[in-house]
């Protein structure tokens, strides 16, 4: 794991693995959303508006993946001290908190025409929505911890612990249609079984496969960024010094 | 009483909501990453 700290060999790593899964990410997520829309059935229950779950369920998916990045990349970063882990973790927030609001505002869409509201203050829904006001506390203060030097690795840390506290959310979500009366349905996927149709899950899985690649060349190119900004902020002040 | 909801327009506002944020999210990332490296060799090269 140490090998990967070389910031010089993540970024040689980097260069050519962004690509990669950028590409393939958007042809296989937005090939799927076409396939979604163009060739699935609609459904006996939720009629054409199962065409948005191709969108929906990534994005819920990645919305918990995002802050489960951020959980155990601060863990590494607490524990072993791993320098490219706290960067990861401060990658993963943004695209996770985009694809969260995606996520509430799809399924918003979705829940007019099918519940007959766009909105319910249930488990799931709400704890969804707590995520995001997370990742936005989050970003705000990776943010604040980066732009105030003096503060130093102090700051970081409170960021990486804040990063772990708010895993206890994703449980919860992951939970909350079992645990609590809700209108939202039950898991559909689970280990090894499906309840979903062949005609909608192929497309799904693959619509989830594709945005995750899109999510994690997003993070490659983030942690690119923040590398890069690292090291113009360390010349200048050596400069300075000079 | 049943309301008469167009549920293609409930499709259609999902898909691009999902589809534009996700380009959108894809080109700005891209943006900063270049305008952020372009910072940095500048830094090197004064």
């Amino acid at each position: 794991m140490h090998g990967f700290a070389n910031p010089a060999r993540f970024l040689r790593m980097a260069r050519w693995l962004m690509p990669l899964m950028l590409v393939p990410g958007l042809i296989l997520a937005f090939g799927a959303l076409a396939w979604g829309l163009f060739m699935v059935p609609p459904d006996r229950l939720m009629g054409q508006t199962v065409r948005i779950l191709f969108i929906h369920v990534p994005s819920a998916w990645l919305g918990m993946a995002g802050w489960s990045t951020i959980a155990i990349a601060s863990l590494v970063e607490l524990v072993w001290r791993h320098p490219l882990a706290g960067i990861a973790a401060r990658a993963a927030s943004v695209p996770g908190a985009a694809f969260t609001a995606i996520c509430l505002a799809t399924g918003s869409i979705w829940a007019r025409p099918t519940w007959g509201t766009w909105w319910v203050w249930d488990g799931r829904l709400t704890s969804f929505l707590i995520l995001l006001f997370l990742y936005f506390g989050y970003i705000a203060l990776a943010g604040a911890a980066q732009r105030d030097a003096a503060a130093g690795e102090g700051a970081s840390r409170v960021t990486a612990i804040f990063g772990l506290v708010g895993a206890v959310n994703i449980p919860i979500i992951n939970r909350s249609v079992v645990w609590w009366n809700s209108l939202h349905q039950p898991p559909s996927i689970t280990a090894g079984k499906s309840t979903i149709d062949a005609a909608f899950l192929y497309p799904l899985l693959i619509a989830a496969l594709g945005f995750t690649l899109i999510f994690g060349g997003i993070v490659l190119a983030r942690m690119r960024m923040l590398l890069a900004d690292i090291q113009t902020e360390a010349r200048l002040r050596r400069k300075a010094m000079a | 009483m049943h309301e008469k909801l167009d549920q293609w327009q409930f499709v259609m506002a999902a898909l691009a909501i999902g589809v534009i944020g996700t380009l959108v999210l894809v080109g700005w990332t891209l943006w900063a990453m270049k305008r952020s490296e372009k910072r940095r060799d500048k830094a090197r090269e004064k």
